[in-house]
């Protein structure tokens, strides 16, 4: 058996397969189904400062290899989580990454502070990117100034390990690494979901009541790939890589292109058992291919000589 | 327990040109199902559609000796999945997850269990039927669908001692009209002292109107939403239903939290969008 650990700043995880944020609930719900102490951590679901009850259903809406989703961020808050999940998910012996959204970069401090004062939280992912809310979030992820401005605050705020999880919906993600890199990030994650809409055309109705939503699964792969290679080659930070990923191929994609640890969001709907698959599958590749540690894997892309040099020239 | 099964179609029964009941050798999942549960199925593996389908549970198959074999599932074709499971030929493997969510709890005699179907809704009655009989519940269905064709699965809740009144829009078979009508007279003509549970399961209007009747007259009602779901375990929030909270409402998942709820609970207004 490879080593499958992996260093995200001060954070040690016996593997890279974390369950991602707002795919996995509070991670409780899944207790029946996986031993949440053999993931590599569980990102859960963002949490806002109070309790928020999201959007009018209909949710979500399959779209040809992927869905939209457009929940809003419905959650129990921060103090809730932290009395009522956040011991249980201690018990199960989880490594749990809060993931935090705020309104105002106040409301980002405050939650990390309450964070910070609570046992068992292994790292903050900052929600900067949700395409589904008026307020905070993506306006914050879509601002070079706002990203740099709420990062470094919420860094002041605590000293847990911190990873910005950035958008796919701007033109340069790489820029967006760069400005959480020097606001003080630890690593950063991913990418969010692309704004999308689908429509009913018999209705001529959006098949969201959010009108617009996120897509999400395989569908969005490719470009999520791109996005992590292009980040890899812009900042020193650990990458969270996400985007489609349905099996251990699919993972060691992201990890190849410069991902230390990656994230399974929407294919955990489909197969809720898909774990043991990409942990298994990651560690028999990396027999396969004689190496012994699954972070010198990490970034390791062979580029083609020949368009390497037209790329540079 | 939660069980994950490839699930072997073992045959595909096609009632109309929209419907079918479609078995699958699942006996693990058989084996501890309670009635009005759920399972999640992916039709066939790929990428679309991508995600699982929630399906009522229909009818539990056993062999001689009584032991599960597997289970049935009642399908009508409206989008890619359910035109998949009506196409399934047997010897086909799908995916079926469960079981999942909130059970009726059937009632004790003397109460009746008055049972409510309109169409597909007809599903998760004949498990709820079944644990009737077995606590030897007077029980009543009152079914209704379209035209008499649309009428699936009488003979087994007569097999199971169940007095049927059924209705037809079109009046090919039983009352013209809508199921509600004549539910509405049997409870106006039930004396108060008798004591009456009803269990409903159909398109929301429906249910809303069952749930309206059951209020007045001061009888239970217990509902089984199906709404749009992603994940069928409380991971996405994407079910949601309205539940009456203090003063005003909280959106709850039905997958964990239902898909069985008392009537009294859910904001009826909110759930017009199913």
């Amino acid at each position: 058996m490879a080593d499958l650990s992996v260093q995200i700043g001060s954070l040690r995880l016996k593997n890279p397969v974390i369950a991602a944020s707002g795919c996995f609930g509070y991670g409780v719900e899944y207790a029946p189904v996986v031993d949440l102490s053999t993931l590599g951590g569980v990102a859960v679901k963002g949490l806002f400062l109070a309790e928020r009850e999201g959007h009018p259903p209909p949710r979500i809406v399959e779209t040809p290899a992927g869905m939209l989703n457009a929940i809003g961020l419905q959650g129990i808050g921060v103090h809730r989580f932290v009395a009522e999940k956040l011991p249980e998910l201690r018990r199960l012996g989880a490594i749990v990454i809060v993931n935090i959204c705020g309104s105002t970069i106040d409301e980002y401090c405050e939650i990390a502070r309450v964070l910070d004062d609570a046992e068992g939280v292994g790292a903050i992912e900052l929600n900067i990117s949700c395409p589904n809310i008026k307020a905070g979030g993506i306006q914050f992820g879509c601002s070079l100034t706002g990203t740099r401005d709420v990062v470094q605050a919420v860094r002041r705020a605590t000293r847990l390990p911190l990873i910005p999880k950035l958008t796919p919906n701007v033109t340069d993600v790489a820029s967006f690494a760069r400005a959480s890199e020097d606001a003080g990030a630890d690593a950063i994650s991913l990418v969010n979901t692309f704004l999308a809409m689908a429509i009913d055309v018999e209705t001529r109705q959006p098949k969201l009541t959010n009108v617009v939503g996120g897509l999400s699964g395989p569908a969005i792969r490719p470009i999520a790939v791109r996005m992590v290679w292009e980040c890899r080659q812009a900042v020193k930070l650990p990458i969270l890589g996400m985007g489609g990923i349905a099996n251990a191929t699919d993972a060691l994609e992201f990890i190849i292109a410069g991902a230390t640890a990656v994230q399974v969001g929407t294919q955990n709907f489909v197969d809720p058992l898909i774990w043991t698959k990409v942990i298994d599958g990651i560690d028999d590749y990396l027999t396969r291919h004689r190496l012994a540690r699954v972070a010198d894997l990490v970034g390791t892309l062979h580029l083609p000589v020949k368009e390497h040099a037209w790329s540079e020239s | 327990m939660l069980v994950d099964v490839d699930a072997e179609v073992v045959e595909n029964a096609r009632l109309s040109p929209d419907y079918n009941v479609i078995a699958l050798g699942a006996p693990a999942i058989a084996a501890i199902s309670r009635p009005g549960q759920f399972v999640m199925v992916k039709p066939q593996a790929g990428l679309d559609p991508l995600l699982r389908r929630p399906f009522s549970i229909f009818e539990i198959r056993r062999d001689a000796g009584g032991r599960p074999t597997g289970l049935t599932l009642l399908n009508k074709r409206v989008g890619a999945g359910t035109s998949l499971l009506y196409d399934a030929k047997p010897g086909d493997r799908v995916g079926c997850f469960g079981p999942l969510g909130q059970p009726f709890v059937p009632v004790d005699p003397p109460a009746h269990a008055w049972m409510v179907a309109g169409g597909v809704g007809l599903a998760p009655f004949v498990t709820l039927a079944e644990a009737l009989a077995a606590r030897k519940t007077p029980a009543t269905l009152f079914y209704g669908a379209r035209s008499a064709a649309d009428l699936y699965g009488v003979s087994t809740f007569e097999r199971l001692g169940v007095r049927l009144v059924l209705t037809t829009e079109d009046g090919t078979r039983g009352e013209q009209g809508r199921v509600t009508a004549p539910l509405e007279r049997e409870l106006g003509a039930r004396h108060a002292a008798e004591p009456v549970t009803i269990y409903a399961c159909g398109p929301t209007p429906m249910m809303r109107a069952v749930a309206a009747l059951g209020d007045r007259a001061r009888r239970p009602v217990y509902v089984s939403l199906e709404p749009v779901m992603g994940c069928g375990l409380g991971g996405c929030y994407s079910c949601v239903v309205p539940v009456r909270r203090g003063t005003g409402q909280h959106f709850v998942r039905s997958c964990i939290d239902g898909p069985v709820f008392d009537a009294r609970t859910l904001v009826w207004e909110g759930l017009a969008g199913h």
